[in-house]
């Protein structure tokens, strides 16, 4: 590690990794500074992503691929199974990753562009001078170094400091962070290919419980939103895979708040679970961490091309993010996060047996709640203004 | 004040994301609580796993 980069990257998840990459192909020097002994552990995720959201960064290895998708369910709070296809029948719709190999990978990738990275190595204060964010200080087996930068991109997770240590709000209202815990079990009955979703007062209240294949015999289980996820969760494996062995315990917490106000400041961008920028409804955030990783080093080097890294010049990253696709469906999947968390049992009951099967054209949130209202008229009148949005 | 079960605790950082004054932080497996926190329960409310606990100081 140097004392001086143009970029500094803090966290080597998937935002850090495409961040540092980007800068470097761009003809910066970066540095990815982890705070953890290794990139991609411990896991804090479903490691789910779309096919076409993946493609967009990468090419699927199976090196870092545990199953591939074909289909979908989704189990009303009564039981009734609603079972959702791709048009083309038996088509790829999405993946389950292997995040302990597929973060490494992104962070190799980066290395190999040309990019530094520092393990075992936490930011523990800003650099600031008159208030613009100037670099960090580093901390690495109990030696403090400082090094400065051009514009550090914070992507340190939903834990992360930084931004509040350079006075941004990046408090999650505690009813919007999703309490969740997972159970990764080896020797149990699924189906290989379908990823399947409970929702329910039982089962998760304000949240939902799923399986993840994760292989031939493995599958990954989350508890959403809800006093003790764990509790939750327990009861669940108990009833329904009484003697799977658990292999992996991975507690974890999503936002499902609405992304930051502002996810820049002088000498500052914050991508990734650090700008809260996580799907509200599905609390997917792999490719948006990726998008905003990657986005945000394209606006960095501009921006330190010209010699201005002050807000005014980086809010570009701000406005292009909101602006974007990803943006856009933030802002629609939390208002329909916020009208599905409300309805009671009988409610989603209701909604979910007008449709059994659905063949779905696009395998997205947006194509699933549109079939739905389709077959729900009235429910246009219950979303109001939100429905037209989604047309 | 604010007690970590460390034995429960999953070293996640669900409760670092809500805590209002900052007063959270996760150093890789280890969490720490800076003097600043006011035992107001937001983090214990969201653990996952129940390891966070407001005591009377005594």
């Amino acid at each position: 590690m140097k004392s001086k980069y143009d970029v500094l990257v803090i966290g080597g998840g998937p935002a850090g990794a495409l961040a540092a990459k980007t800068a470097v192909e761009k003809g910066l020097s970066a540095c990815i500074v982890e705070k953890r002994p290794a990139i991609g552990a411990p896991v804090r995720c479903a490691e789910g992503i779309g096919q076409e959201a993946l493609h967009e960064f990468i090419e699927p290895d199976p090196r870092w691929i545990s199953a591939e998708m074909t289909g979908a369910g989704i189990v009303a709070p009564d039981g009734f199974f609603m079972k959702l296809e791709s048009e083309f029948a038996g088509s790829k719709v999405g993946y389950v990753l292997d995040r302990k190999f597929f973060d490494r990978e992104l962070v190799w990738k980066a290395a190999q562009a040309g990019a530094d990275v520092a393990v075992k190595s936490r930011a523990s204060a800003p650099i600031m001078e008159n208030g613009v964010v100037k670099g960090a200080k580093i901390e690495y087996c109990g030696k403090v170094t400082s090094v400065r930068a051009e514009v550090v991109i914070a992507a340190d997770g939903v834990e992360s400091k930084f931004s509040k240590w350079c006075g941004i709000d990046t408090t999650v209202p505690a009813r919007e962070i999703m309490s969740s815990v997972q159970y990764v079990m080896a020797d149990i009955d699924i189906d290989e290919h379908s990823t399947v979703f409970y929702l329910g007062n039982d089962v998760a209240p304000e949240g939902y419980l799923w399986i993840f294949p994760k292989g031939k015999r493995t599958a990954g289980k989350k508890s959403g939103d809800g006093h003790r996820a764990k509790d939750y969760l327990d009861k669940f494996v108990k009833k329904t895979f009484p003697h799977g062995k658990t292999i992996e315990y991975i507690p974890g917490g999503v936002s499902v708040c609405r992304p930051l106000a502002c996810t820049v400041a002088d000498g500052l961008m914050i991508t990734g679970d650090a700008a809260r920028v996580v799907d509200p409804l599905t609390g997917g955030g792999i490719y948006n961490a990726m998008f905003t990783g990657r986005l945000a080093a394209q606006v960095a080097a501009e921006c330190i091309g010209k010699g201005d890294v002050s807000k005014k010049a980086l809010m570009k990253y701000d406005k292009e993010w909101r602006a974007s696709k990803m943006g856009k469906a933030i802002e629609r999947n939390y208002h329909i996060k916020e009208y599905l968390i409300k309805q009671p049992d009988a409610k989603l009951n209701e909604i979910i047996h007008s449709v059994s099967k659905l063949n779905l054209k696009e395998f997205s949130t947006l194509t699933l709640i549109k079939e739905i209202i389709r077959v729900n008229p009235k429910l246009v009148l219950e979303l109001g203004a939100l429905a037209a949005s989604l047309r | 004040m604010l007690k970590v079960h460390r034995d429960i605790c999953g070293y996640c950082g669900c409760c670092v994301s809500v805590c209002p004054e900052g007063a959270l932080e996760l150093i890789d497996a280890y969490l720490s609580v800076e003097n600043n926190c006011t035992s107001c329960g937001v983090c214990a409310k969201v653990c996952p796993l129940g390891a966070l606990e407001v005591v009377d100081e005594k």
